[in-house]
């Protein structure tokens, strides 16, 4: 226990940990060299010590069980970390920003009367404090911002460290609170899954992407067209997804799912960084959005600043012609 | 149920940001205004959950950007109350020392569910939802898509986004807080007509709230936009020539056979 370890939450997605853990854990390891602490990983939930192995970029691994943690609800999460974070005194918790983490960090946060940062991209020790870099306003803005207090809750987005392989001491401590967790007002009951029978766009070799641009759902049809004669299949960001135009099955980004097309064809996608951590890895990626200071550009291998719904009977038939 | 919606102004992203002189804020004199998104989905379940099952629906709201159009508007779409906190500043305050002043508003109203956009783009420190939970002493569950009224009296189901499109049903004891993501239908439209008859007939109630700023916990010392690591290449000319040149590119890379 020091003042200058840095805790990373580590979340589990489905049988594994998730990616978005051993980037923290690099973020972690960059913290701690320079502050001189240690990382500590924590994992909430039965079986933790399974994952241990995977963890061996923390130099100690704390796996917290109790029967109120083998599903996520928000108080015996929020309560588990506390008594982590209380007993272990670091200088910074690096949560990320996930469904969980935007529930955990905040409530951590407040009951801690800790300070939090979201948006957060670099941190780095500053004097006493520590500095961080936060991306706000859809990515469109950048924050340099002084946490003075410890422990600084620290939001992370996903894909801002690469993890590496440097390796911790790995040592593992399974506890269990000090009191049994009370269940809380609000209890996980059910998953539900996404019906099967769409197209599973994390298959696809091609996919058009429509964001906020296409601009009503009838324009949707002319995505979809394109589509077609690339042989690929029409995805959304989220704001399309909210408006009901196309399912959840197809959004892509944080709260969607993760592609890596041969081709991802932006169409009216401003590209926030919730949406570049789903798309950011296609092989080639083509924006069009009519905003030259859209993020998409800056994650596109191409680009143009015109309206997509100028551009796509254009490109229809530019295909088509092609095609013979 | 009585449900209370909180709404906020962010500057609309359409619109160029830019940044004070002392280079630590946002020139928010600049900024045109829109209702956060997520707000507005909140706004849009607590009219439904009203609609399906009765309960009012008050709608509060720092005095702040054109929050008194997207006011009218909600009264217009179906909300009972409204409740506006003055601001006297010219910076609305961050979401956590909103929070406080939310909640000497919204605790009067003995509110059942309390519904707040998961997240608004402007937050630095946020969010203001579980935020607002805490300083109301209530459970607070986030990133909820849609929420229904629950099996038992006195509660409701929550679906809970994860990735992948998978969601958690979570069951909620009221009173609660949730941070809403997304309705369960996209907010609705209301005509001009309706708004303008909402602004003759709507009274604003004035909260006692007052801000008061907390402690600093995090303080900005530089703003700036980002700068891109790499930057596409950009194609211009007409929509027919950029289109052709695209249809290229997608030809050298063997992906228009």
């Amino acid at each position: 226990m020091s003042a200058q370890d840095v805790l990373v939450l580590a979340e589990t997605r489905g049988d594994a940990l998730a990616d978005v853990t051993f980037e923290l854990l690099a973020a972690g390891r960059e913290l701690a060299r320079t502050t001189g602490g240690q990382v500590l990983a924590v994992l909430l939930g039965p079986g933790g010590a399974a994952y241990a192995p995977a963890l061996a970029a923390a130099d100690r691994i704390i796996a917290v069980d109790d029967p109120r943690l083998a599903e996520y609800s928000p108080e015996p999460f929020a309560s588990a970390l506390r008594e982590v974070v209380e007993a272990e005194q670091p200088r910074a918790a690096l949560i990320a920003a996930t469904s969980i983490g935007w529930d955990v960090a905040p409530l951590l946060a407040a009951r801690l009367d800790a300070p939090l940062a979201t948006g957060c991209q670099a941190i780095r020790p500053d004097g006493d404090g520590l500095m961080a870099t936060a991306s706000f306003c859809g990515g469109k803005m950048t924050a340099e911002c002084r946490v003075a207090a410890s422990p600084a809750i620290l939001m992370m987005l996903p894909g801002s460290y690469r993890p590496t392989g440097e390796t911790g001491k790995g040592e593992l401590e399974q506890r269990s609170p000090a009191a049994p967790l009370e269940p809380g007002a609000i209890a996980f009951e059910q998953w539900i899954y996404p019906e099967a029978g769409d197209v599973d766009i994390t298959q696809q070799d091609v996919l058009v992407a429509v964001g906020r641009g296409i601009q009503q759902q009838d324009n949707v049809e002319l995505a979809e067209e394109l589509a077609q004669a690339l042989g690929g299949a029409v995805c959304a960001s989220r704001p399309v997804v909210d408006q009901g135009w196309l399912p959840a099955t197809r959004q892509v980004g944080k709260s969607g799912m993760t592609v890596k097309p041969k081709l991802y064809l932006a169409l009216g996608v401003s590209g926030a960084p919730e949406h570049q951590e789903g798309m950011k890895d296609a092989e080639l990626i083509i924006a069009v959005n009519t905003d030259p200071k859209a993020p998409i550009f800056d994650v596109a291998h191409y680009g143009a600043e015109v309206d997509v719904l100028d551009l796509m009977p254009a490109l229809g038939e530019a295909i088509a012609a092609r095609k013979g | 149920m009585n449900i209370v919606v909180v709404v906020r102004q962010v500057p609309d992203l359409i619109e160029p940001l830019e940044i004070v002189p002392s280079g630590d804020a946002l020139d928010l004199d600049a900024a045109s205004f829109i209702l956060n998104e997520s707000d507005d989905h909140a706004l849009e379940q607590a009219l439904l959950l009203k609609e399906s099952g009765g309960g009012s629906v008050t709608v509060v709201a720092i005095d702040f950007g054109d929050v008194d159009n997207t006011l009218y508007t909600a009264a217009a779409k179906g909300a009972d109350r409204i409740v506006k906190i003055a601001c006297d500043g010219d910076t609305p305050p961050a979401a956590r020392d909103s929070a406080a002043v939310y909640a000497e508003a919204i605790k009067p109203l003995r509110a059942e569910l309390v519904l707040v956009g998961v997240q608004a783009h402007d937050e630095l420190d946020g969010g203001l939802s579980p935020f607002l939970a805490a300083a109301l002493e209530l459970p607070y569950v986030g990133v909820i898509r849609g929420v229904k009224a629950g099996d038992a009296p006195g509660t409701v189901a929550a679906c809970k986004e994860f990735p992948g499109a998978v969601m958690a049903r979570m069951n909620v004891k009221l009173p609660a807080v949730l941070g809403i993501l997304g309705a369960d239908q996209p907010p609705r439209y209301v005509p001009v007509s309706r708004i303008r008859g909402a602004m003759k007939t709507t009274q604003f109630e004035e909260s006692a709230a007052t801000l008061a700023a907390g402690e600093l916990l995090l303080s900005v010392s530089r703003l700036y936009p980002p700068a891109p690591a790499t930057r596409a290449e950009m194609l211009s000319g007409s929509e027919e020539e950029i289109a052709g040149r695209i249809a290229e590119i997608l030809a050298e890379k063997g992906l228009v056979k």
